[in-house]
């Protein structure tokens, strides 16, 4: 076997291993928090009486361990049941949440991940000089500003001062791609500025690791101009740390963006997860952790595979 | 100048002018504020409805986990759902009567203990059925069935027997209660085809407005039912209910004019919007209120010189002041206010009265150690700030209050009525024998103070089949006369319900029921533009 395939099936089983791992926390979690989903869907309207029948109708009876297993057994015949709560298809409102995520973290990225390597490169063409200060002084000052304050700045003066784009990013599929993307404009700025301090700095710091190289200093003297040398012999060098920090980055763009969701009412995964946590809806939230989990582990993966073909020395093993 | 201003106000009405302009005009022409309104309201009447468009409603209260089934809801959104697609025997109406819905005509026998409601005929359900007496009694019977899990639950307990005579249907009780409709005009009772006994969640009702888009927590879309029975309500051929949880979502959304109506202003903010152009505030004064609540029957609050010494020791006005930022009026223990028909007003004010409070404090010997109160803003808003308050009030009268703050999460099963001293909120009941049975009565299902006083039950049982409003009047006060003054209920404010419109939406009405109009802004109100 190819060495490189070894290791994409080593990292592949792993990774299932690390998911089986998931859902057992994501389950134990669930269980040990205070109430159940009979206690959560009542909430102060909850009797004696109702809450023992709603429990009997959701089979809550049961012991953990059978439940966790059935629902397990369940998900790996491709069905992840219906909601406690509402008895709808986990499957399917699952399916348009995911779509939701996706499509705002697509755009994000599509915006963010250029210009953040884009930014890198010229801060460290102007080092030290008033263009590299001036982004990393930028920069930073987003990424040190709490999400949610970045979103109601900006809805303030981009929505309610402006009346440029919506301040609520509820999309639906009867929208056109212009209504959706005008929908989702402010939070796609927000999640822009969030995501970019990380990766700029990221790039910034790798480029110029390798340019105190000693073959950049022969670029160098071979008279090749600063852009080039950076083009052509620092970037190549400089991808491994930086493919890592985007993966970890596009990662939360799909995971992490609960707040923005908040902000926005933006009908994405993390709403949907924290609306089941709060109900004690396991199933929910088992199948909601298991798809975060793999997105994690998956894009890890492709950041793993990408820094060994781009390094010279892990690609031809000894 | 009186045409001049007539031919404004007409101008308001079909939507040329913004009512903002308009106050401002009037003004440049010596006319106060409050008569330029009142103008317009005129106005607006000799207007009437208009009809069509698409009313946006952005709502707190809404999660993924809803559903369409009305035994569920729990929380507003889908309470305004309910009152989109449904419609209810009777309801209560603003000014606190009762108003016959699918019941034609309401009924007692002179012991109030059997109550027959005839049916209206015509009314058909959205899915082409005609709806029947049936479908009425199968609706109570699912509420009200033991295995069920309805939020109703509570109130269909008294139902003795329930039967259907040609278009008559007719409840017995076991008990008499004069108040038996204000209990049927639950938004929880939407009649629903047999009752829904099929499929509960299916969102099909007799109400003025069909559903179209069904997105629990994100959105939902009505339209409107072309063949309801009732021309006065339904004017727009669209409402959209957004769920939009975060305050500073809703308000951004109604200033930007995504969304004509918003629920839950927060006190703190609700000056600062009611600047902003196109947009107004509006407060109701209702029967919900903020409370802290002991346990009667567990130490050291089973002492009732120590209960009352904290019922003084705590500062009121302060609390409306700060709290509420004046949005609300003050509370006197008991959870009763001007909101009830049969309030009686001349029951006495307490008030904040340190001295009082610091010699009943050593009048119920307790030993000097913290007590311990427990609050999340999950409770209400504000309470952690509250309950800071009143510690503070609490130790100028030389009682040592501890606060400790719990989580939002699992506040309602972990803390309420399981601890003996913590901060909750209670929404409030139409009439007082409802908000009594539910949780002061002794047997009562969530009688969160531990409150058992046998000459109280005695008399909320002898006002339920009481039909001579004077004579219930006087029971009513006699009872909260001896929850003030034995109960476990701190009630110091009642808070008004804060709601922000567009200036576009006409046929806005107080409704102290519940927030925004009893939930049905949506049904009764219309776009002027």
């Amino acid at each position: 076997m190819h060495p490189i395939l070894k290791l994409v099936a080593q990292r592949l089983a792993l990774s299932t291993m690390l998911l089986f791992a998931a859902s057992v926390l994501i389950f134990a979690g669930t269980t040990i928090l205070p109430g159940d989903v009979a206690q959560q869907i009542l909430g102060q309207a909850a009797t004696p009486e109702n809450l023992a029948n709603l429990r009997a109708e959701l089979g809550l009876n049961e012991p953990a361990l059978s439940r966790y297993f059935s629902w397990l057994g369940g998900v790996m015949q491709g069905d992840l049941g219906t909601a406690l709560t509402n008895g709808r298809d986990i499957a399917e409102s699952l399916g348009s949440r995911l779509g939701n995520t996706l499509f705002l973290a697509f755009w994000a990225a599509v915006i963010s991940v250029p210009l953040a390597i884009f930014l890198g490169l010229l801060a460290v063409r102007y080092k030290d000089r008033w263009p590299d200060k001036l982004i990393s002084g930028v920069t930073l000052t987003t990424i040190s500003i709490p999400e949610f304050m970045i979103g109601y700045i900006l809805i303030y003066w981009v929505s309610i001062k402006w009346g440029l784009f919506s301040s609520v990013a509820i999309i639906n599929d009867s929208m056109s791609l212009g209504e959706k993307l005008n929908a989702i404009a402010i939070p796609v700025m927000v999640l822009t500025l969030v995501v970019l301090a990380h990766m700029m700095r990221m790039t910034r710091a790798a480029i110029l690791n390798v340019m105190q190289s000693a073959y950049i200093e022969t670029a160098e003297l071979k008279g090749l101009g600063m852009l080039k040398i950076i083009r052509k012999h620092a970037f190549p060098n400089a991808v491994a740390p930086i493919v890592n920090v985007v993966m970890i980055n596009l990662a939360y763009l799909v995971v992490g963006v609960v707040v923005v969701e908040v902000v926005f009412a933006y009908p994405g995964m993390g709403q949907y997860l924290v609306d089941h946590v709060a109900k004690r809806d396991v199933p929910v939230v088992q199948a909601c952790g298991l798809i975060f989990a793999a997105v994690y582990i998956g894009l890890n993966l492709i950041a793993d595979i990408v820094s060994i073909l781009a390094n010279p020395r892990l690609r031809h093993p000894k | 100048m009186n045409d001049q201003l007539k031919h404004l106000s007409e101008r308001v009405s079909k939507g040329l002018m913004t009512r903002r302009e308009f106050v401002g005009r009037a003004a440049a022409l010596g006319v106060t504020a409050a008569v330029a309104n009142s103008m317009l309201a005129t106005a607006a009447k000799a207007a009437g409805p208009v009809k069509g468009g698409t009313i946006r409603m952005g709502i707190q209260g809404g999660e993924s986990t809803n559903s369409l089934d009305p035994a569920l809801a729990a929380s507003m959104v889908p309470t305004v759902n309910l009152r989109n697609f449904g419609d209810c025997l009777v309801n209560v109406a603003p000014d606190g009567s009762i108003e016959n819905r699918i019941a034609e005509s309401v009924e007692a026998s002179a012991d109030a203990k059997t109550w027959n409601f005839k049916i209206r005929k015509g009314v058909e359900f959205h899915n082409g059925k005609s709806l029947t007496p049936d479908d009425v009694m199968r609706t109570m019977e699912r509420h009200s069935n033991e295995d069920a899990t309805s939020g109703a639950l509570g109130i269909m307990q008294g139902i003795e027997s329930m039967k259907v005579d040609g278009d008559i249907f007719s409840v017995s009780l076991t008990t008499p209660n004069a108040d038996l409709p204000y209990l049927l005009a639950d938004y929880h009772l939407q009649i629903q085809p047999d009752g829904g006994f099929d499929n509960p969640a299916s969102g099909i009702g007799s109400g003025a407005y069909m559903i179209e888009v069904d997105e629990p927590g994100v959105r939902h879309l009505f339209k409107k039912n072309p063949n309801y029975w009732d021309d006065s309500i339904g004017h727009a051929d669209e409402i959209e209910v957004l769920a939009l949880n975060d305050s500073t979502a809703r308000t951004a959304a109604l200033q930007s004019g995504q969304v004509h109506i918003i629920d839950r202003v927060e006190p703190k903010i609700a000056q600062l919007l009611a600047r902003a152009p196109n947009v107004e505030v509006k407060n109701v004064s209702g029967p919900g209120h903020y409370v802290f609540i002991m346990h009667c029957d567990t130490a050291p609050f089973d002492n009732v010189d120590l209960r009352m010494a904290l019922k003084l020791a705590i500062n009121r006005e302060d609390m409306v002041d700060k709290i509420l930022r004046g949005y609300g009026s003050l509370g006197n223990d008991f959870p009763i206010n001007k909101a009830y028909p049969l309030f009686d007003e001349t029951i006495p004010q307490r008030s904040y009265d340190p001295e009082m409070a610091a010699e009943l404090y050593k009048k119920s010997g307790h030993d000097g150690s913290p007590i311990v109160m427990q609050v999340a803003d999950g409770a209400f808003p504000g309470a952690v700030d509250a309950a800071a308050l009143f510690q503070q009030s609490a130790q100028a009268a030389g009682i040592p209050l501890e606060i400790k703050r719990e989580p939002n999460d699992g506040y309602w099963s972990e803390i309420w009525n399981v601890q003996p001293f913590c901060a909750s909120y209670w929404s409030g009941r139409p009439v007082q024998d409802q908000m009594y049975t539910t949780a002061y009565l002794s047997t009562a299902d969530w009688n969160d103070t531990r409150f058992f006083n046998d000459a109280f039950d005695a008399l909320l049982n002898s006002a339920k089949a009481e039909l001579d409003n004077a004579k219930r009047k006087e029971i009513y006060r006699d009872m909260a006369m001896i929850l003030r003054d034995e109960g476990g209920l701190i009630c110091p404010m009642f808070n008004d319900s804060i709601e922000g419109i567009s200036t576009n939406v006409g046929g806005w009405i107080e409704d102290p029921n519940l927030n925004i109009m009893n939930a049905m802004a949506g049904v009764k109100c219309w776009l002027t533009a």
